[in-house]
Protein backbone atom coordinates (compact mmCIF):
# COMPACT_ATOMS: atom_id res chain seq x y z
CA UNK A 1 0.00 0.00 0.00
CA UNK A 2 1.60 3.41 -1.40
CA UNK A 3 1.82 5.75 1.69
CA UNK A 4 0.20 8.77 0.32
CA UNK A 5 -3.21 5.80 0.42
CA UNK A 6 -2.28 5.01 3.76
CA UNK A 7 -2.22 8.85 5.08
CA UNK A 8 -5.47 9.54 3.07
CA UNK A 9 -7.60 5.98 5.03
CA UNK A 10 -6.17 7.59 8.17
CA UNK A 11 -7.43 10.96 7.51
CA UNK A 12 -10.91 9.38 5.85
CA UNK A 13 -11.57 6.83 9.38
CA UNK A 14 -10.19 10.29 11.57
CA UNK A 15 -12.72 12.21 10.24
CA UNK A 16 -15.47 9.83 10.37
CA UNK A 17 -14.85 8.43 13.88
CA UNK A 18 -14.31 12.24 15.26
CA UNK A 19 -17.80 13.43 13.45
CA UNK A 20 -19.60 10.15 15.03
CA UNK A 21 -18.17 11.10 18.17
CA UNK A 22 -19.50 14.16 18.06
CA UNK A 23 -23.09 13.56 17.25
CA UNK A 24 -22.97 10.73 20.08
CA UNK A 25 -21.52 13.16 22.53
CA UNK A 26 -23.66 16.04 21.99
CA UNK A 27 -26.59 14.30 22.04
CA UNK A 28 -25.50 12.28 25.68
CA UNK A 29 -24.23 14.87 27.26
CA UNK A 30 -27.49 16.85 26.65
CA UNK A 31 -29.73 14.08 28.32
CA UNK A 32 -27.45 13.43 31.31
CA UNK A 33 -26.81 17.50 31.94
CA UNK A 34 -30.41 18.23 31.95
CA UNK A 35 -31.35 15.03 33.91
CA UNK A 36 -28.57 15.49 36.35
CA UNK A 37 -29.17 18.89 37.08
CA UNK A 38 -33.24 18.44 37.28
CA UNK A 39 -33.64 14.90 38.78
CA UNK A 40 -32.64 15.79 42.55
CA UNK A 41 -35.71 18.99 42.35
CA UNK A 42 -38.17 16.34 41.14
CA UNK A 43 -39.87 15.63 44.53
CA UNK A 44 -43.20 14.45 45.43
CA UNK A 45 -44.63 18.00 46.63
CA UNK A 46 -43.06 19.23 43.00
CA UNK A 47 -45.32 16.23 41.23
CA UNK A 48 -48.18 16.82 43.85
CA UNK A 49 -48.58 20.98 44.74
CA UNK A 50 -50.00 24.05 42.62
CA UNK A 51 -46.99 26.43 41.30
CA UNK A 52 -46.66 29.38 43.60
CA UNK A 53 -45.87 32.53 42.46
CA UNK A 54 -45.75 32.21 39.13
CA UNK A 55 -44.13 28.90 39.33
CA UNK A 56 -41.04 29.61 41.49
CA UNK A 57 -42.25 27.51 44.05
CA UNK A 58 -44.30 24.72 45.14
CA UNK A 59 -45.14 22.17 42.48
CA UNK A 60 -46.70 21.48 38.62
CA UNK A 61 -49.48 19.38 39.50
CA UNK A 62 -52.29 21.51 37.51
CA UNK A 63 -49.58 21.56 34.27
CA UNK A 64 -48.92 17.86 34.34
CA UNK A 65 -52.71 17.47 34.52
CA UNK A 66 -53.19 20.04 31.99
CA UNK A 67 -50.39 18.43 29.69
CA UNK A 68 -52.49 14.78 30.09
CA UNK A 69 -55.89 16.99 28.94
CA UNK A 70 -54.92 18.16 26.10
CA UNK A 71 -52.90 15.26 24.84
CA UNK A 72 -56.18 12.35 25.66
CA UNK A 73 -58.54 14.90 23.86
CA UNK A 74 -56.09 14.81 20.16
CA UNK A 75 -55.67 11.15 20.95
CA UNK A 76 -59.86 10.87 21.50
CA UNK A 77 -60.04 12.15 18.04
CA UNK A 78 -56.68 11.23 15.82
CA UNK A 79 -57.41 8.28 16.94
CA UNK A 80 -60.18 6.87 15.11
CA UNK A 81 -59.73 9.35 12.04
CA UNK A 82 -56.23 8.17 11.27
CA UNK A 83 -56.92 4.63 11.50
CA UNK A 84 -60.15 5.33 10.28
CA UNK A 85 -58.28 6.58 7.09
CA UNK A 86 -55.33 4.53 6.56
CA UNK A 87 -57.61 1.76 6.35
CA UNK A 88 -59.53 3.74 3.68
CA UNK A 89 -56.58 4.37 1.99
CA UNK A 90 -55.19 0.39 1.70
CA UNK A 91 -58.06 -1.72 1.96
CA UNK A 92 -60.98 0.33 0.28
CA UNK A 93 -60.19 2.80 -2.23
CA UNK A 94 -57.96 1.63 -5.73
CA UNK A 95 -54.90 4.25 -5.14
CA UNK A 96 -56.46 6.28 -8.10
CA UNK A 97 -55.30 9.95 -8.35
CA UNK A 98 -57.07 11.28 -5.20
CA UNK A 99 -55.63 8.51 -2.74
CA UNK A 100 -52.40 10.43 -4.67
CA UNK A 101 -53.49 13.74 -3.87
CA UNK A 102 -54.80 12.76 -0.47
CA UNK A 103 -50.87 11.48 0.11
CA UNK A 104 -49.19 14.43 -0.37
CA UNK A 105 -51.22 16.43 1.43
CA UNK A 106 -50.93 14.26 4.15
CA UNK A 107 -47.16 14.17 3.97
CA UNK A 108 -47.42 18.27 3.77
CA UNK A 109 -49.01 18.71 6.74
CA UNK A 110 -45.93 16.43 8.71
CA UNK A 111 -44.05 19.13 7.89
CA UNK A 112 -46.11 22.25 8.63
CA UNK A 113 -43.80 24.20 11.27
CA UNK A 114 -45.51 23.84 14.43
CA UNK A 115 -46.04 27.56 14.40
CA UNK A 116 -48.15 27.64 11.71
CA UNK A 117 -50.57 25.24 13.24
CA UNK A 118 -50.34 28.01 16.43
CA UNK A 119 -51.50 30.30 13.96
CA UNK A 120 -53.93 27.96 12.49
CA UNK A 121 -55.56 27.26 15.50
CA UNK A 122 -55.82 30.36 17.50
CA UNK A 123 -57.59 31.77 13.97
CA UNK A 124 -59.89 28.52 13.61
CA UNK A 125 -60.33 27.33 17.27
CA UNK A 126 -60.07 30.33 19.17
CA UNK A 127 -61.45 32.90 17.45
CA UNK A 128 -63.80 31.82 14.73
CA UNK A 129 -65.00 28.44 16.50
CA UNK A 130 -65.20 30.75 19.16
CA UNK A 131 -63.24 28.26 21.51
CA UNK A 132 -61.22 30.43 23.58
CA UNK A 133 -57.69 30.13 25.45
CA UNK A 134 -58.63 26.65 26.45
CA UNK A 135 -57.51 23.16 26.60
CA UNK A 136 -60.12 22.18 23.91
CA UNK A 137 -58.58 24.11 21.17
CA UNK A 138 -55.12 22.95 22.03
CA UNK A 139 -56.35 19.67 22.33
CA UNK A 140 -57.52 19.93 18.61
CA UNK A 141 -54.36 21.98 17.34
CA UNK A 142 -52.70 18.85 18.61
CA UNK A 143 -54.67 16.51 17.04
CA UNK A 144 -53.59 17.93 13.64
CA UNK A 145 -50.08 17.48 14.47
CA UNK A 146 -50.50 13.82 15.11
CA UNK A 147 -52.93 12.57 12.31
CA UNK A 148 -49.79 12.13 9.94
CA UNK A 149 -48.12 10.15 12.46
CA UNK A 150 -51.04 7.68 13.30
CA UNK A 151 -52.30 7.58 9.34
CA UNK A 152 -48.87 6.97 8.25
CA UNK A 153 -47.48 4.32 10.61
CA UNK A 154 -51.25 2.19 10.09
CA UNK A 155 -50.51 2.40 6.31
CA UNK A 156 -47.41 1.19 6.76
CA UNK A 157 -48.19 -1.66 9.17
CA UNK A 158 -51.47 -2.66 7.17
CA UNK A 159 -49.11 -3.14 3.72
CA UNK A 160 -46.73 -5.79 5.99
CA UNK A 161 -50.12 -8.06 6.05
CA UNK A 162 -50.02 -10.09 3.72
CA UNK A 163 -52.50 -10.30 0.71
CA UNK A 164 -52.98 -14.41 1.81
CA UNK A 165 -54.67 -13.09 4.29
CA UNK A 166 -57.11 -11.15 3.38
CA UNK A 167 -57.84 -13.56 0.41
CA UNK A 168 -58.45 -16.40 3.09
CA UNK A 169 -60.70 -14.53 4.70
CA UNK A 170 -63.21 -13.45 1.69
CA UNK A 171 -63.06 -16.96 -0.08
CA UNK A 172 -64.88 -18.21 3.32
CA UNK A 173 -67.17 -16.02 2.65
CA UNK A 174 -66.57 -13.06 5.13
CA UNK A 175 -67.50 -9.56 3.85
CA UNK A 176 -64.90 -7.24 3.75
CA UNK A 177 -65.68 -5.49 6.21
CA UNK A 178 -65.51 -8.50 8.14
CA UNK A 179 -62.26 -9.00 6.81
CA UNK A 180 -60.81 -5.51 7.68
CA UNK A 181 -62.07 -5.67 10.95
CA UNK A 182 -61.48 -8.90 12.18
CA UNK A 183 -58.44 -10.30 10.16
CA UNK A 184 -56.85 -7.48 8.94
CA UNK A 185 -56.97 -4.82 11.70
CA UNK A 186 -55.89 -7.78 14.37
CA UNK A 187 -52.30 -8.33 12.64
CA UNK A 188 -51.30 -4.93 12.80
CA UNK A 189 -52.14 -3.79 16.58
CA UNK A 190 -48.72 -3.52 17.20
CA UNK A 191 -47.70 -1.41 14.31
CA UNK A 192 -50.78 0.44 15.47
CA UNK A 193 -49.75 1.26 19.26
CA UNK A 194 -46.51 2.32 17.93
CA UNK A 195 -47.64 5.33 15.85
CA UNK A 196 -49.85 6.25 18.17
CA UNK A 197 -47.28 6.28 20.74
CA UNK A 198 -45.25 8.46 18.78
CA UNK A 199 -48.16 10.50 18.23
CA UNK A 200 -48.20 11.22 21.77
CA UNK A 201 -44.47 11.79 22.20
CA UNK A 202 -44.96 14.99 19.98
CA UNK A 203 -47.97 16.08 21.63
CA UNK A 204 -45.98 16.47 24.31
CA UNK A 205 -43.17 17.96 23.79
CA UNK A 206 -45.17 20.26 21.30
CA UNK A 207 -44.36 23.82 22.38
CA UNK A 208 -45.02 26.91 20.02
CA UNK A 209 -48.70 25.60 19.03
CA UNK A 210 -50.30 25.17 22.29
CA UNK A 211 -48.75 28.99 22.89
CA UNK A 212 -51.02 30.45 21.05
CA UNK A 213 -54.02 28.10 21.47
CA UNK A 214 -53.82 27.03 25.15
CA UNK A 215 -53.97 30.53 27.23
CA UNK A 216 -51.22 29.80 30.04
CA UNK A 217 -53.28 29.84 33.04
CA UNK A 218 -52.25 28.14 36.26
CA UNK A 219 -55.21 26.96 37.12
CA UNK A 220 -56.06 23.08 37.09
CA UNK A 221 -57.94 22.89 34.20
CA UNK A 222 -61.24 21.16 35.19
CA UNK A 223 -63.96 21.88 31.83
CA UNK A 224 -62.47 21.47 28.70
CA UNK A 225 -62.97 25.25 27.82
CA UNK A 226 -60.56 25.90 30.87
CA UNK A 227 -57.22 27.68 30.02
CA UNK A 228 -54.34 25.83 30.84
CA UNK A 229 -50.57 25.10 30.55
CA UNK A 230 -48.81 22.30 29.16
CA UNK A 231 -45.20 21.13 30.44
CA UNK A 232 -42.86 22.38 27.53
CA UNK A 233 -44.83 25.89 28.08
CA UNK A 234 -44.63 25.90 31.11
CA UNK A 235 -40.74 25.40 30.51
CA UNK A 236 -40.60 27.83 27.92
CA UNK A 237 -41.90 30.59 30.16
CA UNK A 238 -40.11 29.76 32.92
CA UNK A 239 -36.63 29.99 31.16
CA UNK A 240 -37.79 33.15 29.28
CA UNK A 241 -38.60 35.09 32.47
CA UNK A 242 -35.39 33.46 34.37
CA UNK A 243 -38.05 32.55 37.13
CA UNK A 244 -36.52 29.22 38.93
CA UNK A 245 -32.86 27.53 37.43
CA UNK A 246 -34.60 24.47 40.05
CA UNK A 247 -37.90 24.32 38.27
CA UNK A 248 -36.65 24.61 35.37
CA UNK A 249 -34.47 21.59 35.07
CA UNK A 250 -37.25 19.67 36.87
CA UNK A 251 -39.21 20.41 34.62
CA UNK A 252 -36.86 19.53 31.20
CA UNK A 253 -35.55 16.20 33.19
CA UNK A 254 -39.56 15.24 33.71
CA UNK A 255 -40.27 15.90 29.91
CA UNK A 256 -36.90 14.14 28.97
CA UNK A 257 -37.94 11.69 31.26
CA UNK A 258 -41.73 11.09 29.71
CA UNK A 259 -40.32 11.17 26.15
CA UNK A 260 -37.44 8.99 26.68
CA UNK A 261 -40.13 6.33 28.36
CA UNK A 262 -42.55 7.01 25.11
CA UNK A 263 -40.57 6.69 22.95
CA UNK A 264 -38.60 3.84 23.80
CA UNK A 265 -42.05 2.42 24.56
CA UNK A 266 -42.36 2.53 20.37
CA UNK A 267 -39.03 1.09 19.58
CA UNK A 268 -39.75 -1.91 21.43
CA UNK A 269 -42.92 -2.51 20.26
CA UNK A 270 -42.28 -1.67 16.51
CA UNK A 271 -39.13 -4.39 17.11
CA UNK A 272 -41.51 -7.12 18.03
CA UNK A 273 -43.83 -6.28 15.61
CA UNK A 274 -40.66 -6.50 12.48
CA UNK A 275 -39.92 -9.77 14.42
CA UNK A 276 -42.82 -11.40 13.78
CA UNK A 277 -43.52 -10.37 10.30
CA UNK A 278 -39.78 -12.09 9.86
CA UNK A 279 -40.77 -14.80 11.09
CA UNK B 1 -57.16 16.80 3.83
CA UNK B 2 -59.82 18.92 4.80
CA UNK B 3 -57.03 19.75 7.50
CA UNK B 4 -54.55 20.71 5.07
CA UNK B 5 -57.33 23.16 3.32
CA UNK B 6 -58.26 24.39 6.19
CA UNK B 7 -55.12 25.31 7.64
CA UNK B 8 -54.21 26.89 4.44
CA UNK B 9 -57.35 28.42 4.08
CA UNK B 10 -57.28 30.13 7.52
CA UNK B 11 -53.93 31.21 7.37
CA UNK B 12 -54.25 32.99 4.07
CA UNK B 13 -57.34 34.81 5.21
CA UNK B 14 -55.68 36.36 8.22
CA UNK B 15 -52.45 37.00 6.32
CA UNK B 16 -53.37 37.82 2.88
CA UNK B 17 -54.93 41.65 3.44
CA UNK B 18 -52.12 42.15 5.56
CA UNK B 19 -49.49 41.34 2.10
CA UNK B 20 -51.63 43.26 -0.25
CA UNK B 21 -52.33 46.30 2.27
CA UNK B 22 -48.74 46.59 2.59
CA UNK B 23 -47.79 45.80 -1.04
CA UNK B 24 -46.31 42.55 -1.56
CA UNK B 25 -42.72 43.83 -2.68
CA UNK B 26 -42.34 46.38 0.58
CA UNK B 27 -43.35 43.14 2.63
CA UNK B 28 -41.11 40.77 1.51
CA UNK B 29 -38.35 43.19 0.95
CA UNK B 30 -38.31 45.77 2.78
CA UNK B 31 -35.39 45.99 5.47
CA UNK B 32 -37.35 47.10 8.71
CA UNK B 33 -39.71 45.40 10.86
CA UNK B 34 -41.13 47.98 13.34
CA UNK B 35 -44.77 46.48 14.47
CA UNK B 36 -45.04 49.19 16.89
CA UNK B 37 -44.40 52.25 13.51
CA UNK B 38 -46.64 50.43 11.15
CA UNK B 39 -43.55 49.12 9.08
CA UNK B 40 -43.43 45.46 8.22
CA UNK B 41 -40.55 44.60 6.04
CA UNK B 42 -39.78 40.99 6.66
CA UNK B 43 -36.28 40.69 5.05
CA UNK B 44 -34.55 40.87 8.45
CA UNK B 45 -36.58 38.14 9.61
CA UNK B 46 -35.71 36.09 6.39
CA UNK B 47 -32.13 36.26 6.45
CA UNK B 48 -31.99 35.84 10.07
CA UNK B 49 -33.62 32.62 9.19
CA UNK B 50 -31.69 31.73 6.79
CA UNK B 51 -28.33 33.06 8.56
CA UNK B 52 -29.42 30.77 11.35
CA UNK B 53 -30.50 27.48 8.83
CA UNK B 54 -27.28 28.13 6.64
CA UNK B 55 -24.85 27.46 9.67
CA UNK B 56 -26.86 25.00 11.14
CA UNK B 57 -26.26 22.59 7.40
CA UNK B 58 -23.24 23.49 7.49
CA UNK B 59 -22.03 22.18 10.86
CA UNK B 60 -24.75 19.34 10.91
CA UNK B 61 -24.79 18.07 7.34
CA UNK B 62 -20.92 17.07 7.45
CA UNK B 63 -21.61 15.65 10.85
CA UNK B 64 -24.18 13.61 10.19
CA UNK B 65 -23.09 12.50 6.89
CA UNK B 66 -20.25 11.28 8.33
CA UNK B 67 -22.27 9.71 10.91
CA UNK B 68 -23.90 8.01 8.87
CA UNK B 69 -21.31 6.55 6.98
CA UNK B 70 -19.59 5.14 10.52
CA UNK B 71 -23.06 3.84 11.10
CA UNK B 72 -23.74 1.47 8.02
CA UNK B 73 -20.21 0.91 6.45
CA UNK B 74 -17.97 0.82 9.44
CA UNK B 75 -19.66 -0.26 12.66
CA UNK B 76 -20.54 -3.88 13.20
CA UNK B 77 -24.01 -4.26 13.25
CA UNK B 78 -24.78 -4.69 16.99
CA UNK B 79 -23.27 -1.44 18.14
CA UNK B 80 -24.80 0.67 15.50
CA UNK B 81 -28.44 -0.53 16.51
CA UNK B 82 -27.98 1.05 19.46
CA UNK B 83 -26.39 3.66 18.47
CA UNK B 84 -29.01 4.34 15.55
CA UNK B 85 -31.56 3.56 18.58
CA UNK B 86 -29.67 6.19 20.85
CA UNK B 87 -30.38 9.20 18.10
CA UNK B 88 -33.70 7.85 17.07
CA UNK B 89 -34.52 8.33 20.93
CA UNK B 90 -32.99 12.13 20.81
CA UNK B 91 -35.06 12.79 17.97
CA UNK B 92 -37.85 13.08 20.32
CA UNK B 93 -36.60 15.66 22.56
CA UNK B 94 -38.84 18.45 22.75
CA UNK B 95 -37.58 21.39 21.06
CA UNK B 96 -38.22 23.69 24.81
CA UNK B 97 -35.50 21.85 25.93
CA UNK B 98 -32.70 21.81 23.21
CA UNK B 99 -33.88 25.70 23.56
CA UNK B 100 -32.90 25.55 27.65
CA UNK B 101 -29.71 23.69 26.49
CA UNK B 102 -28.58 26.26 24.19
CA UNK B 103 -29.57 28.98 26.42
CA UNK B 104 -27.61 28.07 29.31
CA UNK B 105 -24.12 26.52 27.59
CA UNK B 106 -23.91 27.72 24.15
CA UNK B 107 -24.66 30.95 24.83
CA UNK B 108 -22.24 31.63 27.33
CA UNK B 109 -20.08 29.35 25.35
CA UNK B 110 -20.50 31.69 22.23
CA UNK B 111 -19.33 34.71 24.06
CA UNK B 112 -16.66 32.65 26.03
CA UNK B 113 -14.87 30.56 23.41
CA UNK B 114 -16.02 32.55 19.60
CA UNK B 115 -15.80 35.93 20.97
CA UNK B 116 -12.43 35.78 22.18
CA UNK B 117 -11.64 34.20 18.37
CA UNK B 118 -12.74 36.67 16.63
CA UNK B 119 -11.47 39.34 18.24
CA UNK B 120 -7.76 38.20 17.34
CA UNK B 121 -9.82 39.30 13.59
CA UNK B 122 -11.66 42.08 14.42
CA UNK B 123 -10.99 44.20 18.06
CA UNK B 124 -14.02 45.10 18.13
CA UNK B 125 -16.31 42.79 17.99
CA UNK B 126 -18.57 42.30 20.93
CA UNK B 127 -21.86 40.01 22.10
CA UNK B 128 -23.96 39.24 24.32
CA UNK B 129 -23.97 35.33 22.98
CA UNK B 130 -27.74 35.13 22.08
CA UNK B 131 -26.48 35.02 17.84
CA UNK B 132 -26.47 33.71 14.51
CA UNK B 133 -23.15 31.51 15.97
CA UNK B 134 -25.32 30.12 19.23
CA UNK B 135 -28.74 29.43 17.10
CA UNK B 136 -26.79 27.81 14.23
CA UNK B 137 -24.44 25.55 16.51
CA UNK B 138 -28.51 24.59 18.78
CA UNK B 139 -30.29 23.69 15.54
CA UNK B 140 -27.34 21.51 13.91
CA UNK B 141 -27.51 19.24 17.08
CA UNK B 142 -31.43 19.10 16.82
CA UNK B 143 -31.36 18.22 12.67
CA UNK B 144 -28.53 15.48 13.16
CA UNK B 145 -31.06 12.79 13.96
CA UNK B 146 -33.18 13.75 11.28
CA UNK B 147 -29.68 13.86 8.55
CA UNK B 148 -28.29 10.85 10.26
CA UNK B 149 -31.53 8.61 10.42
CA UNK B 150 -32.13 9.20 6.68
CA UNK B 151 -29.03 9.09 5.08
CA UNK B 152 -28.17 6.10 7.11
CA UNK B 153 -31.38 4.72 5.53
CA UNK B 154 -30.12 5.85 1.82
CA UNK B 155 -26.74 3.91 2.42
CA UNK B 156 -27.79 1.01 3.91
CA UNK B 157 -30.42 0.54 0.86
CA UNK B 158 -27.09 0.64 -1.83
CA UNK B 159 -27.26 -2.37 -3.17
CA UNK B 160 -24.47 -4.98 -2.17
CA UNK B 161 -23.15 -5.66 -5.03
CA UNK B 162 -21.81 -2.38 -5.68
CA UNK B 163 -20.16 -2.42 -2.33
CA UNK B 164 -18.90 -6.27 -3.46
CA UNK B 165 -17.93 -4.85 -7.20
CA UNK B 166 -16.00 -2.08 -5.75
CA UNK B 167 -14.08 -4.52 -3.31
CA UNK B 168 -13.23 -7.39 -6.24
CA UNK B 169 -11.45 -4.69 -8.16
CA UNK B 170 -8.70 -3.89 -5.25
CA UNK B 171 -10.50 -0.72 -3.95
CA UNK B 172 -10.49 -0.58 -0.41
CA UNK B 173 -13.16 0.14 2.20
CA UNK B 174 -12.44 3.76 2.25
CA UNK B 175 -12.88 4.26 -1.79
CA UNK B 176 -15.69 2.06 -1.82
CA UNK B 177 -17.56 3.97 0.73
CA UNK B 178 -15.97 7.74 -0.66
CA UNK B 179 -16.74 6.86 -4.44
CA UNK B 180 -19.22 4.19 -4.91
CA UNK B 181 -21.70 4.23 -1.57
CA UNK B 182 -22.09 7.82 -1.04
CA UNK B 183 -22.47 8.93 -5.23
CA UNK B 184 -24.98 5.74 -5.29
CA UNK B 185 -26.98 6.99 -2.27
CA UNK B 186 -26.67 10.68 -2.84
CA UNK B 187 -30.55 11.57 -3.51
CA UNK B 188 -31.75 10.05 -0.38
CA UNK B 189 -28.71 11.59 1.38
CA UNK B 190 -29.85 15.33 -0.81
CA UNK B 191 -33.45 14.42 0.53
CA UNK B 192 -31.94 14.31 4.36
CA UNK B 193 -30.49 17.46 4.18
CA UNK B 194 -33.76 19.24 2.52
CA UNK B 195 -35.77 17.40 5.65
CA UNK B 196 -33.41 18.29 8.02
CA UNK B 197 -33.51 22.24 6.46
CA UNK B 198 -37.05 22.20 6.80
CA UNK B 199 -36.87 21.22 10.11
CA UNK B 200 -33.96 23.91 11.23
CA UNK B 201 -36.38 26.55 9.60
CA UNK B 202 -39.79 25.36 10.74
CA UNK B 203 -37.92 25.25 14.49
CA UNK B 204 -39.19 27.73 16.97
CA UNK B 205 -38.65 27.18 20.20
CA UNK B 206 -35.18 26.73 20.62
CA UNK B 207 -34.25 29.96 18.56
CA UNK B 208 -36.58 32.12 19.96
CA UNK B 209 -34.37 31.54 23.17
CA UNK B 210 -31.05 31.43 21.89
CA UNK B 211 -30.99 33.93 18.80
CA UNK B 212 -31.67 37.63 20.44
CA UNK B 213 -34.58 38.37 18.47
CA UNK B 214 -33.50 41.60 17.01
CA UNK B 215 -34.91 42.19 13.82
CA UNK B 216 -31.86 44.17 12.12
CA UNK B 217 -29.81 42.51 9.33
CA UNK B 218 -26.81 40.90 10.87
CA UNK B 219 -23.56 42.12 10.29
CA UNK B 220 -21.16 39.71 11.93
CA UNK B 221 -21.90 35.92 12.88
CA UNK B 222 -22.04 37.08 16.66
CA UNK B 223 -24.82 39.27 16.11
CA UNK B 224 -28.57 39.00 16.92
CA UNK B 225 -30.38 37.93 14.65
CA UNK B 226 -34.77 37.41 14.97
CA UNK B 227 -36.73 34.70 12.80
CA UNK B 228 -39.28 33.94 10.76
CA UNK B 229 -40.97 31.09 13.78
CA UNK B 230 -39.31 33.15 16.49
CA UNK B 231 -41.01 36.28 15.58
CA UNK B 232 -44.67 34.75 15.54
CA UNK B 233 -44.52 33.18 18.48
CA UNK B 234 -43.17 36.12 20.87
CA UNK B 235 -44.99 39.05 19.09
CA UNK B 236 -48.50 37.03 18.90
CA UNK B 237 -48.94 37.89 22.66
CA UNK B 238 -49.25 40.92 22.53
CA UNK B 239 -50.03 41.60 18.61
CA UNK B 240 -53.17 44.93 17.45
CA UNK B 241 -54.98 43.48 15.09
CA UNK B 242 -53.14 45.12 12.10
CA UNK B 243 -49.97 43.56 13.67
CA UNK B 244 -51.10 40.04 14.43
CA UNK B 245 -52.38 40.09 10.43
CA UNK B 246 -49.05 40.92 9.84
CA UNK B 247 -47.83 37.94 11.51
CA UNK B 248 -50.04 35.63 9.75
CA UNK B 249 -48.80 37.07 6.69
CA UNK B 250 -45.30 36.28 7.72
CA UNK B 251 -47.07 32.66 8.23
CA UNK B 252 -47.63 32.46 5.19
CA UNK B 253 -43.94 33.26 3.92
CA UNK B 254 -43.11 30.16 5.97
CA UNK B 255 -45.83 27.98 5.00
CA UNK B 256 -44.57 28.50 1.38
CA UNK B 257 -41.07 28.16 2.14
CA UNK B 258 -41.81 24.65 3.54
CA UNK B 259 -44.23 23.53 1.27
CA UNK B 260 -41.77 23.91 -1.70
CA UNK B 261 -39.18 22.16 0.27
CA UNK B 262 -41.28 19.35 0.82
CA UNK B 263 -41.76 19.08 -3.02
CA UNK B 264 -38.24 19.38 -3.82
CA UNK B 265 -37.30 16.49 -1.14
CA UNK B 266 -40.20 14.09 -2.54
CA UNK B 267 -38.90 14.87 -6.11
CA UNK B 268 -35.06 13.98 -5.16
CA UNK B 269 -36.17 11.05 -3.14
CA UNK B 270 -38.50 9.61 -6.17
CA UNK B 271 -35.76 10.03 -8.18
CA UNK B 272 -33.16 7.63 -5.82
CA UNK B 273 -36.33 4.81 -6.90
CA UNK B 274 -35.14 5.06 -10.35
CA UNK B 275 -31.73 5.12 -9.68
CA UNK B 276 -31.59 2.35 -7.68
CA UNK B 277 -33.23 0.22 -10.00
Amino acid sequence: MSSSKRRKDIAYYGVIAALSVFTLFCLIVIIVYITSNGLPHITWEFLTERPRSMGKEGGIFPIIVATLYATAIALVIACPIGIGAAVFFKEYSKGGRFIQIVRIFTEVLAGIPSIVFGLFGFAFFVVFLGLGWSVLSGGLTLFMMILPTIVRSTEESLETVPMSYREGSLSVGATRWQTTVKVVLPCCVKGIVTGVILGVGRAVGETAAVMLTMGGALRLPLSPFDAGRTMSMHMFVLTSEGLSMEKTFATAALLIIIILIINSAANLIGRKVGAINSA
Amino acid sequence: MVSVALITVFVFMNGLPSMVEHGFMEFLLGDRWRPTNGLFGILPLVVGTLCVTGLALLIGVPTGVASAVFLSDILPKKPAAVFKFAIELLAGIPSVVYGFFGLIIIVPMVKRIFLPILQVFDPEATTTGFSIMAGGLVLAIMILPTVVGLSENAISAVPSDYREASLAIGANKRETAMRVLVPAAKSGILASIILGMGRAIGETMAVLLITGNVALLPGSILDPVATLTGTIALEMSYADAGHQQALFAVGIVLFCIIFILNIIARFVASRMGVGGK
